[in-house]
């Protein structure tokens, strides 16, 4: 099954992506991510002003069969949470890149955002 | 040590087969997604790769009275073309391996066992044997020559009679398939070679099983899948096996039983039949029993939106952490949290209130009759 994966986001290696504007990161789940979860039925997301470095785990999305931690792939403040994706963890599947993202947040280090995949990179990585 | 492929991993590829490891075999957990392939058995049909399981063959006239001495449940109560769901216990009244017995003759015994358990089970079994002279049995590990599926939903009586043609050749005697009733089993032709098709299953609805040997399984399976069109039966993977047994609170072993788990403590002291004579585990069994069982399994559901239980999560009941989940999934049926877990017998009843914890954090949850799904 092939994945779409957006020319305009950033990839991290856990299958999280990052859309960046004004400073403020935008994180969900990839395409791909959501095909291999399949039934995405709970997500939980981070408290809104939690801090987070690059890395750490702060939400968990479960699926039927198995929970997975799902990493900021940049670090700042918690500055908004999906409560659609809360309320309807469908939507990770359906609307991975839209309807279905988990949180947004301040980059406390920008730079960070040039250190992770381009949408090429992350396409060989999933064999897309 | 590498997995284990059944004869099917090639169809399992073709169809888009998710692959992963289930004690030590590589078999696939989805097709489609779980919850689809669960609802399908529940609406329709779905057929499941069970060719990881074990098969034992026993026979000879000391068959019955052997069987009896290392099963819990009573063989004798068996008619030809007949099986039940037993234990093999160890001497603490643990449990070796829960199974299926099948009587396929007057003396012959086919066994099903568990796919992670055929080592220690065919060990177990060697090492409990008559000693030699003394009585008739004889003991074939089948596991490598046959294999098996399962044919599973409510609407497979409509068919599979097509498949298999024509009266049974041996156990139960019937005129067509459809005929069997819950727990018999019959022997028919399928290109030459001897195949049994028992009306059993382990999903909570009505289906067969079928044993052939591994040569002719493929064929079967895209029989099945091909006789089975009209009404959309689906290959189905061992997550939705998962979540259809759990919703009917059938035990999987690892989980609900084990080695230090008697079938009394899981809750199946139905099938243990003390009244037959000895067997291993009785008087340990028996011992619990007078004593008091020290933990019980429970079903439960979880009360309001949460995330799904899974095994290993603690159980808590008025601040006391009490037992341990063992198996646990959202129920794709009922659509809430749902799972099975032990706990001292005092909580055991339903409706009692509990509360698992998940990541660090409780929610409540209620302790159900089981089955947890009942059919409408």
């Amino acid at each position: 099954m092939s994945s779409l994966v957006p020319a305009d986001l950033r990839y991290a290696k856990s299958h999280e992506w990052v859309r960046v504007a004004n400073g403020i990161a935008t994180v969900g789940i990839t395409d791909h991510a959501q095909h291999e979860l399949t039934d995405v039925v709970f997500v939980e997301l981070p408290a809104v002003g939690r801090t987070v470095a690059a890395g750490e785990a702060c939400a968990v999305v479960e699926s039927v069969k198995t929970a997975s931690d799902i990493y900021s792939p940049v670090s700042g403040e918690i500055i908004a949470v999906n409560k659609a994706v809360a309320d309807n963890p469908a939507l990770a599947n359906s609307e991975p890149y839209t309807g279905g993202h988990f949180f947004q947040i301040r980059l406390s280090k920008p730079a960070e955002v040039e250190g992770l995949l381009s949408p090429a990179d992350y396409s060989s990585q999933i064999g897309a | 040590m590498s997995l284990q492929r059944t004869v099917l991993y090639h169809a399992h590829q073709q169809l888009g087969g998710k692959l992963i490891e289930f004690g030590g075999w590589e078999m696939p957990v989805q097709y489609s997604s779980i919850v689809d392939e669960h609802q399908c058995v529940r609406r329709a049909a779905g057929v499941f790769d069970i060719c990881h399981m074990g098969e034992v063959r026993v026979d000879g006239a000391g068959a019955a009275e052997w069987l009896n001495s290392v099963l819990g449940n009573d063989i004798r109560k068996l008619a030809i073309g007949q099986g039940q769901y037993t234990h093999l216990c160890n001497e603490q009244g643990g449990t070796v391996d829960d199974l299926y017995a099948y009587r396929i003759a007057s003396t012959e015994y086919l066994l099903i066992i568990n796919a992670s358990r055929i080592e220690p089970d065919v060990a177990w079994f060697r090492a409990h044997l008559p000693k030699p002279g003394t009585t008739d049995v004889t003991f074939v590990d089948e596991s490598a020559r046959l294999g098996a599926i399962a044919i599973q939903g409510p609407r497979v009586a409509e068919f599979i009679n097509a498949l298999f043609q024509g009266p049974s050749l041996a156990g139960t005697t019937v005129t067509a398939a459809t005929e069997l009733k819950k727990n018999q089993i019959g022997a028919w032709k399928w290109k030459g070679e001897e195949i049994w098709v028992a009306r059993t299953g382990y999903t909570g609805e009505d289906g067969f099983e079928v044993v052939a040997p591994a040569t002719i399984i493929e064929d079967l399976w895209n029989q099945t899948l091909a006789a089975g069109h009209t009404v959309c039966i689906q290959p189905c993977g061992l997550g939705a096996r998962d979540t259809l047994r759990t919703e009917v609170c059938y035990p999987l072993y690892g989980h609900e039983l084990d080695e230090i788990t008697s079938p009394l403590e899981a809750g199946l002291g139905f099938f243990v039949s003390f009244d037959k004579g000895e067997f291993v585990g009785r008087t340990a069994l028996l011992a619990q029993k007078a004593a008091g069982l020290k933990k019980r399994s429970v079903a439960f559901r979880m009360i309001g939106k949460t995330a799904p239980p899974r095994p290993g999560y603690p159980i808590w009941s008025n601040g006391v952490a009490v037992g341990t989940v063992v198996s646990g999934t959202q129920s794709p049926s009922l659509n809430c949290g749902i799972g099975l877990g032990y706990v001292p017998p005092g909580l055991a009843e339903p409706g009692t209130p509990i509360e698992i914890e998940i990541r660090g954090r409780r929610f409540p949850a209620e302790v159900v009759k089981k089955p947890i799904y009942r059919k409408a």
